[in-house]
This record gives C-alpha cells, structure tokens and sequence, in this order.
C-alpha cells in the first residue's frame, strides 16, 4: 500500500513536474486535464509522496543502515550490473544497491518535500528572495536526482530481476527467490 | 500600432511578431510628482479593478504595496537630508517592462506571458496556470497573486490604449506631466533635459533610472538621488536572478541530457545484458509459475 502510494503519487508528480519543466512536455498538463489543474494537484501530490516515503522510512530505516557486507558487495558491484551474479556476495533483505536508492529517494523526497513547501507559498514569501531562489534550484536538483533513481528503479524492478514485478504486486517473495537474490535475508529473520 | 508578440513564454518556436515598432516608454519624474494619486484613480477606473481597502500605516501611502487589484501605488519614501531637511520621495511603484523580463523567462506556462514588439509586457491571466515562478524571477517583486483566480496580475501598461495609440490612463491623469508617455527615445531625451536641468540647480547625483541588467526598461525614472535609488525602493542593480538564468539555461540542458542519458543506459544495459538468469524460475505460493 504505501509503495502503491508512493508510486501514484511519485508518477503523477514526475509527469506534472516535468510539463513545469519544459515547454516541450508541457502537453503532459494539458493531458493530465490542464495547466492550471496539474499545478493546483501537484502540491497536493507531494503531500502525498512525502507521507508514504516518511512511512517507509519508519518501517524499513533499520534495515537500510549500512553493514560490512555492504562493503563487499559494492566492490562486486559491476558483477552485478553484468548479471555475472555468481561473483557477488550474498546480500541480506536490501542489497547495497537498494539501500543506496532508498536514501536517495528518501533524502530526494525530504528535499523536495521543503523546497516545494517554499515553492506553494512563493505569493507569502516574496520578498525572501534568495529563499526562492534556494528552493527552486534545490527542488530541480532534488528532482532531477530521485529522477536517476526512479529509472534505475523501475528498470530492475521490471526488466531486470525476475519477479520483481510480482513482488510489487502481492507484497511477498517466494522463498526460493529470497535464497537466490538475497541469501542473507533468511539468517536474519530466521 | 499593434499588439504583435516579440515574446511568448514557455515557446519552443518563434514569436509570430514581424512588425518593427518603436519601444513605448513612460517616463517618471519623481522630482514634480505631488503624490496626488489621480494615477492611482485612474488605474483602478480604466482597469475596472474593484475598488481596494486602505491600509493606514502612518503614512499617505495609500496600501503597503501593490495587489493584484491594485497595480498603481505611489510610494512615499520617507527621507531627511543632510541639511536635517524632511522631504519624501515619491516613486510610482508598478510593472518596469523590463526588455528583458525575468517572469517571462521564468514562467513555464506556454504564452501566459508575452511581450510585444511595442516593448510591453503582459500577462495573459487565461494561459496562467498560477504557479508563481513569475514572482520568483521579478527582481521588483512586481507580480501580485490573486486567491480569488489562483492567477497573477500587473500593471498592464494600458496595452489596450496603447493599441489604438492612446497614453495610458494613469499619464493621462497626471496634472504636473511627471508622467509622460512616447517612444523610448523620446523618453529618454526628455528625462535626460530634466536631470541637467536638477544638476543645474544643486542636485548633482540625479539620474535617469533604466537599469541596464535586465535590459533597460520600458518605465524610467527621474530620481534626484539618482546615486542612491534604494532610497526610493529601488533595487540599485537589478538583474534576472542568476538563480533563475540557472534554471533555465544550463541546469535545463544538463537535465535533460542526464534524463535522456539514463532512459538510454537502460536501454543499452537490457540489449547488452538482459534479465537475471534465475537457478529456477521464482514460483509462486500458488504453485503457478
């Protein structure tokens, strides 16, 4: 649910935003029902998103601390990226990879969260100049990274690991997979 | 005469306007305004703009600042001079029309801002979506969000009189001319007389204010302490913020090339190596593959 949320929301946030972006998309606005509608939603949105990335950093925080054997994994990273995984280490719950994304979106999320805020209510703080000009160029940054992060995301998650998108779907991993991708996992939570 | 667009916002293509006009200017000379407000009047009246409560802040100045209803204000900048001598200084604080504008850089709403050959510079407030980013890139902190409509709104320059070859309504209401209204060299060579004049008569520091950082602008000024316009609420060198000449130049084209580029790697990544192989194919609960 609050990965259904998050992604709703981070779609409809990354459509609409990038309509701001460019002229060239703007007609990703007029397709999501108008300029002025995509604009009155998209705070709205991020409410939404910032709220769902906060509760995912209540559930999953203490697994996405980083271990020793993250070390080791991220030396093997371009073994992994080749898909030559017999070379990489086991990993436990999260691979490095994946702890990696979650801080980006997590930290991407927060910034975007208060830039945005200062960007919603740019009518009230007018004369805080160099506020706005923070915001607006923290908020492109902020976007443009958790926008790295999002390709990369739903490109493994769909295209690259089998049963990934099911596993996006039901909530759950066979346990066969479990052993193959994230041998680790099992010592945990034993 | 023509309201032909040189500019149109958030455009990828080139404006329409063909026509060569003169730049159309409205001269300030702070030095014969009397702070009678007939150009605040007149505003409201040929605006049709509903009538706006007054503020009292101790002063004559009618409101704190301009609103979207509101986009006429002389302000009264209060000042005591070396001699130990009161005087205000009065400046008539609206749209510049700017030649190189900030909002219209700034705004990502496609011809919600356009400027035309005539040098004037408009909001059309139906393209708006309301987003503000005009508020951001306006170095005079000129454009003013209405709750109401959820859009923005500014001094218009009587665009609609000027087409037809009209001045605008507030010079027209002027009783002193400290307002007047041409082309922009007609302008300037007016206020240039004004300011030797001032010089002559022991204000040494006028100037003509027209600030050369976002292009000149299509409203200048006479001010007596032309060394020292923060004086009147001015900003002494204002530019299209750096921040938003950023965001629209180089961080764009970076953007956009760094979002292309990682649809691209994954593209390549999925050609060159593929899916993970899985010991065996991942089952599911149901025993269904």
């Amino acid at each position: 649910m609050t990965h259904a949320a998050a992604a709703v929301s981070y779609v409809y946030l990354l459509l609409t935003g990038l309509a701001f972006w460019s002229p060239a998309l703007f007609w990703l606005a007029v397709v999501l029902g108008g300029g002025y509608l995509s604009r009155m939603l998209h705070p709205w949105a991020g409410l939404v998103f910032a709220a769902s990335v906060l509760l995912m950093y209540r559930r999953w925080r203490g697994d996405m601390r980083a271990t020793p054997e993250d070390r080791a994994w991220r030396a093997a990273m371009g073994h992994y990226v080749r898909n030559d995984d017999a070379r990489v280490p086991p990993a436990g719950r999260f691979n490095y990879g994946q702890k990696v994304l979650f801080w980006v979106m997590f930290l991407g999320g927060m910034a975007l969260l208060a830039s945005g805020l200062v960007m919603w209510f740019v009518a009230d703080l007018s004369e805080w100049r160099t506020l706005l000009y923070a915001a607006t160029l923290m908020h492109v940054v902020a976007a443009l990274l958790t926008i790295g992060g999002f390709i990369v995301h739903v490109y493994m998650g769909v295209a690259v690991v089998p049963g990934g998108v099911s596993a996006i779907l039901h909530g759950e991993v066979t346990e066969d997979w479990a052993r193959t991708h994230h041998p680790l996992w099992r010592r945990e939570r034993p | 005469m023509s309201l032909e667009l040189a500019r149109v916002s958030a455009s990828g293509s080139p404006a329409p306007g063909v026509r060569v006009e003169a730049t159309l200017t409205k001269l300030v000379d702070t030095t014969t305004c009397i702070g009678c407000k007939a150009c605040e009047v007149a505003c409201q009246e040929w605006n049709d703009l509903p009538p706006e409560q007054t503020v009292q802040s101790g002063t004559y100045q009618t409101l704190p600042a301009t609103t979207a209803s509101f986009w006429n204000l002389i302000k009264f900048a209060e000042h005591e001079d070396e001699a130990g001598d009161f005087r205000w200084l009065m400046r008539k604080d609206q749209c510049m029309h700017c030649a190189e504008p900030g909002c219209l850089i700034a705004c990502p709403a496609p011809g919600a801002i356009v400027q035309y050959t005539n040098g004037i510079v408009d909001f059309q407030q139906d393209n708006c979506i309301g987003c503000g980013y005009c508020i951001t890139g306006c170095p005079f902190d000129v454009p003013k969000f209405s709750a109401s409509t959820g859009r923005v709104y500014k001094c218009t320059m009587c665009s609609d009189r000027a087409a037809v070859g009209l001045q605008p309504a507030c010079v027209k209401a002027c009783p002193t001319s400290c307002l007047q209204f041409g082309t922009k060299e007609q302008m300037l060579g007016a206020a240039n007389a004004r300011v030797e004049q001032l010089q002559a008569s022991g204000f040494a520091q006028a100037a003509v204010y027209d600030p050369p950082g976002v292009g000149g602008t299509s409203v200048i000024t006479v001010l007596a302490h032309g060394d020292r316009p923060e004086l009147y609420g001015l900003p002494r060198d204002p530019q299209v913020p750096a921040a938003v000449q950023l965001w629209k130049g180089p961080l764009k084209w970076l953007g956009n090339a760094a979002m292309v580029g990682g649809l691209a790697a994954a593209a390549i990544h999925y050609i060159r190596f593929g899916r993970k192989a899985h010991a065996e194919p991942p089952v599911r609960k149901d025993g269904s593959s």
